[in-house]
């Protein structure tokens, strides 16, 4: 019987990283998990006001591979350790299966921790979002987008950069400055063709004739936007409710950062009264009250007539509420609503109703389906899973697009 | 300890080989690799195959075992053998000598299982390697061709993955050709020759159905669906074949799983005492295959059920332990019965290459063994494993009957493709052979939309969730669950 050794040769070791490929891929599927996940994951309480550059870490579920399999009605057989085993004895948790071969043939669980930067998430998520109707205003000063556009050339550069069509013309313009053709002719038989010296008919690129592209940045002048967000900080907007109203603000101020350089945003809070606080006070701050909502939105109209006056600027106002005002106060509300609509390109009422929660005071909502102007938008969130599609309603492009087509 | 040279192995191996020829075991040519730790690795991953096609299934594989092995969750592997002739096994550069042995004679038995079990025969193992090459380079070059592309190509290799195992069992049947399939159905339509003919009045002939498609239920989905979409181009149906192909090849070793261990440490132990080693070696030696054989607690270890099986039948042969004689005789006499007759070595001889683990396990498990192996049986009672039955003289036959129904393709459900126009409208009826193991859904639904995927057209199942029959219909992007009436 033959057998043949084959030792170990240190070049095998290269080989040995085959599945580099597909350990590639693999790990573009996983992104793309994350990526399906955004939702779940940025409803997470630990990250919302938390600094962009921060690296979080996200548990996320392995890329299944689905077969048909047996599910947990399915009896399996193990061999006990000591061997005195009693019938009703539990020996391990359900889901995982016991240990060992049995596991294999159980669908399987697989987690992976990635960790990824928060800006990264947030780009990956607002990939198709934008802030809709923006018009164009008078006195653009806001710079939406810095490009990088290529302008012109120069004689040093990086090799990316290098201009081929117009080095090679360079080159062509030296050549013929030369006369080299005239040198290249060593004499002439007899016929009179010319006898061409091949190897002086080579002709180099110099350093010289080398031509870069030159780029320089441009900004393009947007219009002017301002975006308002109102939250009722009321004593009835308890841990959980608040807690829903920040995360929709938190997506969208991080938003407004990723995609808009100069938006100006305002933040009110509102109990009976209303005041503008700083973007600190407004994530965490606390307060407490009963509530006026007219008097929010009253403080975000004066705010507008004295410094975003809608001749000049984007209006986009949103706000979140639970939607349990004081009676006296809805009529008022309602025509400080209206007003905010009119002047508004946008105006977003998100009620906050989480499930469970006593059902008591009437949602505004309703009261609020009396506003006729199409950029009033309202929607309710009763869970955090509500947050992510409540803000896509708000901002997708397919809805501006929508209304673009239906004026 | 670990020193050792490429002549040390050559000299054991030697004297391994005449073991294993004294032993009367036939192994294929055999080729040896001696390879690093991620070589083993990757190997591991891609079934051992040199060449296989690109699936970041398998870069999963890889970080999982990497994982895995990184913080020892699981043993370092020790051996890696691939069946084809000659056969290829790779031995870990840094595994001491002791560990070499043992795998070395541990290779030579699998490598005389796969050249002899039954089960083997259609794996065509002299053109295993080119297979798999050509395969891989199929695969490439789809991926490579820009009207197809790595997407593409992906879609349907995911598909196909997920339905690779819902084939034929027993291979060493052979499959009908078409012509004889209708055949058959043509024959079964025919009344049953009936003796008494003259007197009885003539059963009344039933057309047979043959537009109905397939004729009888197929249980080889992939290559039904590549034979009966017209839609597929070629390079998909040629996706289709190769995962089938590579399913096929690997079948008779989910079939003889415990088998095959059981008998690769029966012989490594029995060769590694014969070879007579020294002292330093053998003590390690112990260890190793301790390790090895050690039963996993609440788990099950081939290598272990194997091997204790193999023993057990040989020692009932050498003894005359079988037969209605001994079976007959009073419990007491059965303790010391020993009728000389030495059948034992040719016993297994003979049980290694006609049977897979289903039948093993049904033939040679004895009541006795059953209780040596402490085997029991468990289930999921509110998301809790608990112990149903333990091998006392009530339940050891009912455990033994689990055990028989989660051993080989046991674990995975019977399901065949009964019609190809169901309705009327192309929807493919898919029928799972219920045994009293439900599906688990959320691996029916997304199996079912690879199925559709590669259908086209809608999909139904019938199956029994929860006592009751029910048809999983899945259609468009979403599946529905339909009792029946």
């Amino acid at each position: 019987m033959d057998t043949i050794f084959r030792p170990y040769h240190p070049s095998s070791g290269q080989r040995s990283d085959r599945s580099a490929g597909d350990r590639q891929r693999h790990r573009q599927k996983i992104r793309e998990t994350i990526r399906q996940n955004i939702p779940d994951i940025i409803a997470e309480e630990s990250i919302i006001g938390k600094d962009g550059k921060r690296v979080i870490k996200v548990l996320i579920r392995g890329v299944k591979e689905y077969r048909f399999v047996y599910g947990e009605n399915a009896p399996g057989v193990g061999q006990g350790g000591d061997g005195d085993l009693q019938p009703g004895q539990t020996i391990g948790q359900g889901k995982k299966g016991a240990q060992g071969q049995q596991a294999g043939d159980q669908p399987g669980v697989d987690y992976y921790e990635t960790e990824v930067n928060l800006d990264e998430l947030i780009e990956l998520m607002f990939e198709d979002l934008e802030l809709p109707d923006l018009e164009r205003k008078q006195l653009r000063q806001i710079e939406t987008e810095r490009q990088f556009r290529q302008k012109g050339h120069r004689k040093k550069g990086i090799r990316v950069r290098l201009d081929k069509r117009k080095t090679a013309r360079e080159r062509i313009k030296r050549k013929k400055a030369n006369q080299i053709a005239e040198e290249a002719i060593e004499a002439y038989d007899k016929d009179g063709q010319p006898i061409i010296q091949e190897d002086k008919l080579r002709f180099p690129f110099h350093e010289k004739d080398l031509r870069y592209h030159k780029v320089v940045t441009e900004t393009r002048p947007e219009s002017n936007a301002v975006v308002l967000c109102i939250m009722d900080s009321s004593g009835s907007m308890d841990t959980m409710k608040k807690y829903l109203a920040r995360s929709f603000f938190f997506l969208l101020y991080q938003f407004l950062r990723t995609r808009y350089q100069n938006v100006e945003i305002v933040f009110i809070a509102h109990h009976t009264e209303a005041r503008e606080v700083t973007e600190e006070e407004f994530f965490h701050k606390g307060e407490s009250g009963g509530t006026f909502i007219s008097s929010g939105y009253n403080k975000a109209l004066k705010i507008i007539n004295e410094r975003y006056h809608p001749a000049l600027w984007n209006v986009y106002a949103f706000h979140c509420s639970d939607g349990d005002n004081f009676e006296s106060d809805n009529a008022s509300a309602l025509k400080a609503a209206r007003e905010l609509a009119q002047i508004s390109n946008l105006f977003g009422y998100g009620e906050i109703k989480p499930l469970g929660a006593g059902y008591y005071g009437s949602s505004m909502i309703q009261y609020f389906s009396q506003i006729q102007e199409s950029n009033f938008l309202t929607v309710q969130i009763q869970r955090k899973e509500d947050i992510w599609p409540s803000f896509k309603t708000f901002l997708s492009k397919d809805r501006a697009n929508k209304n673009e087509v239906n004026p | 300890m670990n020193a050792w040279n490429m002549e040390d192995l050559q000299d054991w191996n030697q004297r391994i080989v005449e073991l294993v020829q004294k032993f009367g075991l036939d192994p294929y040519p055999q080729e040896f690799e001696v390879c690093d730790y991620e070589g083993m690795l990757s190997y591991m991953v891609y079934s051992g195959m040199p060449s296989h096609y690109p699936h970041w299934s398998y870069g999963k594989g890889y970080e999982k075992l990497k994982t895995l092995y990184d913080y020892g969750l699981s043993g370092l592997p020790y051996e890696m053998v691939i069946n084809s002739n000659p056969s290829i096994a790779y031995l870990m550069r840094d595994n001491s000598l002791a560990l070499q042995i043992l795998t070395i004679a541990h290779v030579y038995a699998h490598s005389d299982f796969f050249k002899n079990n039954f089960t083997f025969k259609t794996t065509h193992a002299g053109y295993t390697i080119e297979t798999f090459k050509a395969h891989a380079n199929r695969v490439r070059h789809y991926i490579e061709d820009p009207s197809i592309g790595l997407e593409k190509v992906e879609a349907i290799l995911d598909a196909a993955h997920a339905l690779s195992l819902q084939c034929r069992r027993n291979l060493a049947i052979k499959k009908e050709r078409p012509e004889e399939e209708k055949k058959r159905k043509i024959d079964e339509a025919k009344p049953p020759h009936d003796p008494f003919g003259a007197i009885h009045r003539r059963s009344e002939r039933v057309e047979p159905d043959l537009k109905k498609i397939p004729y009888h239920p197929d249980e080889d989905i992939l290559l039904f669906i590549r034979d009966h979409n017209p839609h597929l181009a070629e390079w998909e149906k040629d996706l289709l074949t190769i995962v089938h192909e590579q399913a096929q090849y690997f079948i008779p070793q989910i079939e003889t799983k415990i088998m095959n261990e059981g008998w690769a440490s029966f012989w490594h132990k029995r060769i590694f005492e014969a070879l007579d080693p020294p002292q330093r070696l053998r003590l390690e030696f112990i260890v190793r295959h301790t390790q090895v054989i050690c039963p996993t607690p609440y788990g099950l270890n081939p290598y272990h059920v194997g091997m204790k099986i193999w023993e057990d039948i040989e020692k009932r042969w050498d003894k005359g332990r079988f037969g209605p004689k001994y079976e007959l005789c009073p419990a007491n006499e059965r303790d010391d019965w020993d009728t000389k007759t030495m059948k034992g070595m040719d016993k297994i001889f003979m049980v290694r290459e006609v049977e897979r683990d289903s039948s093993f396990l049904r033939r040679f498990l004895t009541e006795d063994m059953v209780r040596e192996l402490k085997l029991f049986e468990h289930q999921i009672r509110d998301n809790d494993r608990i112990v149903t039955r333990v091998a006392d003289e009530d339940n050891w036959q009912a455990i033994k009957n689990t055990l028989i129904q989660n051993v080989g393709t046991g674990t995975i459900p019977v399901i065949k493709v009964e019609n190809a126009d169901y309705n009327s409208n192309r929807t493919l009826f898919l029928k799972h052979a219920h045994d009293g193991r439900d599906l688990q859904l959320e691996y029916a639904e997304n199996t079912l939309k690879y199925v559709q995927r590669l259908w086209g057209h809608e999909v139904v199942l019938e199956t029994t969730v929860n006592e009751k029959p029910a048809l999983l219909c899945f259609a468009g992007n979403r599946l529905t669950v339909k009792p029946i009436e």
